[in-house]
């Protein structure tokens, strides 16, 4: 799981999104996207508001058309497609439930419209009842549940027709954080049992991050980048990524010369730091820097250091500004001498951390160069 | 919350100017005098008069049939346009539509009355109950749009998607998911049409026929030769039910409400 961007429980390719784009008005909500969904999959849609990830799953719904581009569901073009004929079913982002009908007849509402046979319809609200775990609700109005109660018949609801592709809109957005997380692990759970491709939307990053095979970060229209959540998190394609997921230190520079597998890397803020490099950036190229803040260490004196690491470690010199005590964490910032802020997070890791530093303190910050990103500026 | 001494006063004196005259004319019509205005004791005496005037029955049955007929006819177009403006999009022309609808609730009945006698001359329409009937559904159907679009507005679009996205075709979608949630206001918007229907003089007079008088027709013809206290029982009839209809609209309307909070719990 280090970098190879798999997906796992992947099969065939189910959806295609082939240059979709949607405008409204002279505003770009999608612009010229691409995506390939395979059938299984848990697909995260993350990205900050506006961004075009609803439009893009309306369009998925069939709620919006596409003003270019195909939308193929196992190699058919539904882009034009009506919601009712599609086999794909949504849950939206404030459920929709019925409010005059009841759990059960809610949960019935599109096997209905099917005309299945009503035992069969019994039996698969039973089913999905029980899937669920909302057993002795079923008689209840939809006013008469709690919050993550209505969430469950809204999934219920979605997945009673059996679809091939389920499309869920800020699913959690609504529910405290307790049980956003609990939920979070049910719905997992869920899919990987019953073996249907999620595309879910969300803005929260650790929503995202939990329940996804893989992730398509978006930005203006666009994906900027799709990987699996780690690779998202260790080895962010662009700035805006690496800015936008996580917390990162980002360190301008300019490349000084190369060494080995090494760039050494003249930076505005920090002074000369080794980083691990890949082949692209060459000498003088305009480049930055980023680190996440778990992966910069404090010391009082600095790392002893080895004879491997002998000079591979960079050192910066600064003093403790600001301390944020968050209970399995510590978010220290440190003021370098340059005058440049650095964020470094330390797991506490013993219960009187004897490592804890005050406000004002000297220390180094010390990170590995293979721990650093180097991105365009 | 206990009224002030003040708030106390102006609030009875502002209800007692609202309801003084009415409570008078109620009263009267159990006056066992024949003179209006001098009081004889308690009698139902002009309640059995009225019931042998056989004009005035005809007249009210008259104005029943044409508020019941008005208010269905209002109940469905005035529906059909606060779906088509609410639900329709931005089509062209929608900003002209929506302001045109109001019109007929600001605009003189003496003009609604005439310009649609004009109309029915030149059509040479024969004037009676189909006439009266077409003129007040006119005038109505704007304000059934009015309470069914504010609710419509209230409503959350995505119930609708859901039932499109659960298998229903756009028309079935309405039917199932935004009908039984808008119904009470439809109601409340029939029944608000049916008491203007009822209550109307002016339009009825411009577009009614001989031998086809709405009961405010009636009255008012009946009045201009003196008011008999025969007049007053039947308008008492008329506010009881005017009264008993509003209620039921209100509560509808009322009802209408936390429905469509409920549809949407966030």
């Amino acid at each position: 799981m280090t970098g190879a961007d798999t997906s796992a429980g992947a099969g065939a390719l189910l959806l295609r999104i082939d240059a979709v784009e949607k405008r409204f008005g002279g505003f770009t909500a999608v612009d010229k996207l691409s995506l390939d969904i395979k059938a299984g999959e848990f697909f995260a849609l993350l990205g900050p508001s506006g961004c075009g990830k609803t439009t893009l799953l309306r369009m998925l719904a069939g709620f919006e058309a596409p003003d270019a581009g195909r939308i193929l569901l196992d190699g058919e073009d539904i882009a034009a497609v009506l919601p009712h004929q599609r086999p794909v079913n949504m849950m939206f982002q404030n459920y929709a439930l019925f409010p005059h009908l009841s759990v059960a007849n809610n949960i019935a509402f599109g096997l209905r419209r099917e005309g299945l046979p009503r035992k069969e319809i019994k039996a698969r609200v039973a089913e999905m009842v029980a899937l669920v775990r909302l057993e002795g609700l079923e008689k209840r109005k939809p006013d008469q549940l709690s919050g993550g109660q209505q969430q469950r018949v809204a999934l219920a609801r979605a997945l009673a027709r059996r679809p091939r592709l389920l499309l869920l809109d800020e699913p959690m957005a609504a529910l405290d954080k307790k049980l956003r997380e609990s939920t979070q692990l049910e719905l997992m759970a869920l899919q990987k049992r019953l073996g249907t491709s999620f595309v879910i939307v969300t803005h929260d990053q650790q929503e995202a991050m939990t329940v996804a095979d893989r992730i398509g970060v978006m930005n203006a229209g666009r994906l900027e980048q799709v990987a699996t959540p780690r690779r998202l998190y260790e080895a962010p394609a662009t700035r805006w990524v690496a800015e936008f997921v996580g917390d990162v230190n980002m360190l301008e520079g300019r490349v000084e010369r190369r060494d080995g597998g090494r760039l050494i890397v003249a930076t505005t803020a920090a002074g000369e730091v080794t980083v691990a490099a890949p082949s692209q950036p060459s000498a003088a190229d305009e480049i930055c820097i980023a680190i996440r803040p778990e992966k910069i260490r404090l010391s009082l004196r600095g790392p002893v250091d080895s004879a491997a690491q002998a000079g591979a470690l960079n050192r910066l010199n600064g003093t403790v500004t600001d301390i944020g005590y968050l209970g399995g964490s510590t978010s220290y910032k440190v003021k370098l001498d340059s005058g440049a802020l650095l964020t470094a997070t330390m797991a506490n890791i013993a219960k009187l951390d004897v490592d804890a530093y005050h406000v004002g303190q000297h220390v180094v910050a010390w990170f590995s160069p293979d721990d650093c990103v180097v991105l365009e500026r | 919350m206990k009224l002030s001494r003040f708030n106390l006063a102006s609030l009875t004196l502002g209800l007692a100017f609202l309801y003084l005259p009415i409570v008078i004319l109620v009263i009267y019509s159990f006056n066992a005098s024949r003179l209006v205005t001098v009081w004889g004791g308690w009698s139902l005496n002009w309640y059995r008069e009225l019931l042998r005037d056989q004009a005035m029955l005809d007249a009210a049955w008259m104005s029943f049939r044409v508020a019941a007929t008005s208010a269905s006819a209002a109940a469905v177009l005035g529906t059909l346009a606060a779906v088509a403006l609410s639900r329709g999009g931005h089509f062209k022309g929608r900003t002209l539509f929506s302001g045109m609808l109001y019109a007929p609730l600001v605009m003189p009945e003496v003009i609604t009355g005439l310009s649609l006698l004009l109309l029915f001359v030149a059509i040479n329409a024969e004037r009676g109950f189909w006439t009266v009937t077409i003129a007040h559904t006119t005038l109505t159907m704007c304000f059934v749009t009015v309470v069914v679009q504010s609710r419509l507005h209230a409503l959350d679009r995505s119930i609708e998607e859901a039932a499109m996205d659960l298998g229903c075709a756009p028309v079935e979608a309405f039917l199932r998911a935004t009908l039984p949630l808008i119904w009470p206001s439809i109601a409340a918007g029939w029944m608000l049409a049916f008491a203007l229907s009822l209550d109307d003089l002016v339009i009825a007079s411009f577009t009614t026929g001989p031998g086809s008088a709405t009961l405010p027709i009636r009255i008012y013809s009946e009045v201009r030769l003196g008011v008999k206290p025969e007049i007053n029982a039947i308008c008492t009839l008329i506010i009881a039910v005017v009264t008993v209809v509003i209620i039921i609209a209100s509560a509808a309307s009322k009802l209408s409400k936390t429905q469509a909070e409920s549809a949407a719990p966030m």
